[in-house]
């Protein structure tokens, strides 16, 4: 792959989906389960993921969210005893076919962190960070790059705050400004999809607010998965919404719908606030 | 009001109370004292080598021909010279072909340790570099004499085994263990967020390696090093028996040398008590004793630069 655009997804298959792209599912998922050793914390998961529009997974705690959002980029297979069976297949893709790079599919499937965790270079090479691994050297020029830094701080609106500090330590910034670079670090990689598992719980109420504002309009350009605790938060930014138990999908509806009228009994005790 | 049965267990534990406090204050002596002896001795061994060095130190050294004559003759009749550069060149080069030798070496076993590989491997790797520290010097004279040695004249034809090469492999071997235990906790210190971040952005391994945990972790890779160099230049024992010892400046990694700690073991037993070539060799201890000072400051200091940095 040669420039930033193109996803992730080999060409032939990319354009045989570019006219069903409507029609079809960002993420699907077919009988997925999975163990952590002999632990099994996913069971049997199918869910249909729409495009274009934020998701969010809710559910108590240790009932398997975060594992879920970490089966879509793989990466929960750097701990040595995970296994997985079933099919998880994004933008089209069976992501465990063999010939699926994890680098490929972690460009077009991004995903940010319950801690923030920008990396310990400048705010800069934050930003470039995911370009610098999945181009060449030198592919781009000084004013390209800068520009692709300017317009993905500009996304998170951060650019304002860290415009004149862009060779400082991305360490430095507040958890909420971390937050925000950690996004827009994904937005040079033009992402089809963008995980993200409880990205504002280490911020406060306003830093809250506005991140969610910022997801909320990322959420015309990208398909957002989006992990949490907070049910007001799951009603707030979220278009669909799905309910997990102890590893199991208990229903998958629209946000009014599952909050409105819950058609599992689980799902009403849940959202009336009785499993914690 | 004193019951005589509950008296006599509330005196004791009276008495057993104000023991305790007793038994507190006396292990809290012992520490402070164990403390302050470490200081103390430290400074004892300077006060020594200074004070047998301080004569010549300071009366009438010429300190431009101590540091910059390649002729040391402690023990000629006609007119005693007291150059230590060749001595100096050769401990520093020394330390150099060591560190050249070291440095990949023992980063790379970190790097493998802490990231490439887990459970057995690596609890394997890291009791075999700890045997590997704990080797006695004199055993790695050995290994240079007779094993490296050979091999070196076969492979380069040299006329000698024992030269600059010989030991600056065998001071690398010896310091490696340092460097990699050090650098790996060093790497381990690096939060496992940055990798998941790195991993996520679809960096492979060795893209985090080295555009994540070196810049992350440099700090405690370079006290690792520096660490590595303090050894290479305190060695003595298998330095002595693998430089060849003989007073020269290196021109290549085929020549023998002499290192400064070498010299002070060779020589101090020729000595008299107190005369100048004692002096002079007690000069050297304080030149050694600077440098490995300066250096596991610099370690030191650089260490804390992490502190300090991971607290901001
Ligand atoms: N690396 C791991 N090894 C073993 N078990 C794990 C691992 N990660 C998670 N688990 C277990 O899997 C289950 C699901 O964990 P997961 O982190 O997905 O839950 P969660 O819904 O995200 O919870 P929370 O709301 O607390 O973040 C939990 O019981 C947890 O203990
Ligand atoms: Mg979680």
């Amino acid at each position: 792959m040669s420039t930033v655009v193109e996803p992730a997804i080999p060409a032939t298959t990319q354009t045989t989906m570019a006219a069903t792209t409507q029609a079809t599912n960002a993420i699907e998922t077919r009988g997925l389960s999975l163990w952590y050793g002999d632990f099994q914390a996913l069971k049997d998961v199918t869910i249909d993921v729409r495009p274009q529009m934020i998701t969010s997974l809710i559910g108590p705690s240790g009932c398997g969210k975060t594992t879920l959002l970490r089966c879509f980029n793989r990466i929960n297979e750097r701990y040595g005893n995970v296994t997985t069976t079933g099919e998880v297949t994004i933008l089209g893709k069976n992501i465990f076919d063999e010939d699926v790079s994890l680098s490929e599919l972690r460009r077009s499937v991004g995903m940010v962190f319950q801690r923030p965790n920008p990396l310990p270079v400048s705010i800069y090479r934050n930003v470039l960070f995911g370009i610098r691994t999945h181009t060449r050297w030198r592919t781009f020029n000084r004013a390209q790059r800068d520009e692709m830094v300017e317009s993905a701080l500009r996304d998170v609106q951060l650019w304002g705050e860290v415009k004149d500090r862009l060779k400082s330590k991305a360490t430095r910034l507040t958890l909420e400004q971390q937050q925000k670079l950690c996004i827009a670090r994904l937005l040079p990689l033009k992402p089809r999809v963008i995980l993200m598992d409880e990205p504002c719980s280490a911020l406060d109420a306003e830093g809250t607010e506005r991140v969610e504002t910022l997801i909320g309009e990322l959420r015309r350009t990208y398909t957002i998965v989006i992990v949490t605790h907070n049910m007001a938060q799951a009603r707030r930014v979220s278009d669909e919404c799905i309910f997990m138990l102890l590893g199991e999908i208990i229903e998958h509806s629209s946000t009014s719908d599952l909050f409105l009228n819950p058609k599992e009994e689980q799902t009403e005790m849940y959202i009336q606030g009785r499993y914690g | 009001m004193g019951i005589p049965t509950t008296s006599v267990a509330a005196r004791v534990r009276h008495v057993w109370r104000l023991s305790e406090r007793l038994r507190e204050k006396a292990i809290e002596w012992a520490i402070r004292i164990c403390g302050w002896s470490a200081i103390f001795f430290v400074l004892a061994i300077f006060f020594f080598v200074f004070r047998e060095a301080a004569p010549m130190l300071l009366g009438g050294l010429d300190f431009k021909e101590f540091f910059t004559s390649p002729n040391w003759r402690p023990t000629s009749q006609v007119r005693p010279e007291y150059g230590i550069l060749a001595l100096l060149v050769g401990s520093l080069s020394l330390a150099g072909v060591a560190m050249a030798v070291a440095v990949p070496f023992g980063l790379g076993a970190a790097v493998f340790i802490s990231e490439f590989c887990g459970g057995k491997t690596k609890e394997t790797l890291k009791i075999v570099i700890e045997l590997l520290a704990a080797v006695p010097s004199i055993v790695w004279g050995f290994v240079g004499l007779f094993v490296l040695a050979p091999l070196i004249v076969e492979w380069t034809g040299a006329q000698v085994g024992v030269n600059l090469l010989n030991a600056g492999i065998v001071v690398a071997l010896m310091s490696v263990p340092i460097i990699v235990s050090i650098g790996e906790d060093a790497l381990k210190a690096v939060p496992d967020s940055y990798r998941e971040a790195a991993l996520s952005l679809g960096a492979s391994r060795w893209e985090i390696v080295y555009r994540v945990l070196f810049p992350a972790a440099k700090n405690g890779l370079l006290a690792a090093v520096l660490l590595g160099v303090g050894r290479a230049i305190g060695e003595t024992m298998a330095v002595l028996m693998c430089t060849g010892h003989s007073i020269n400046i290196p021109h290549s990694l085929l020549d023998p040398i002499r290192a400064l700690t070498a010299t002070i073991a060779t020589e101090l037993g020729d000595t008299v008590e107190g005369d100048e070539h004692w002096q002079a060799l007690f000069t050297i201890g304080v030149v050694l004793f600077t440098i490995t000072f300066v250096i596991n400051l610099t370690a030191d200091l650089v260490v804390k630069g992490i502190r300090s940095e991971k607290s901001a």
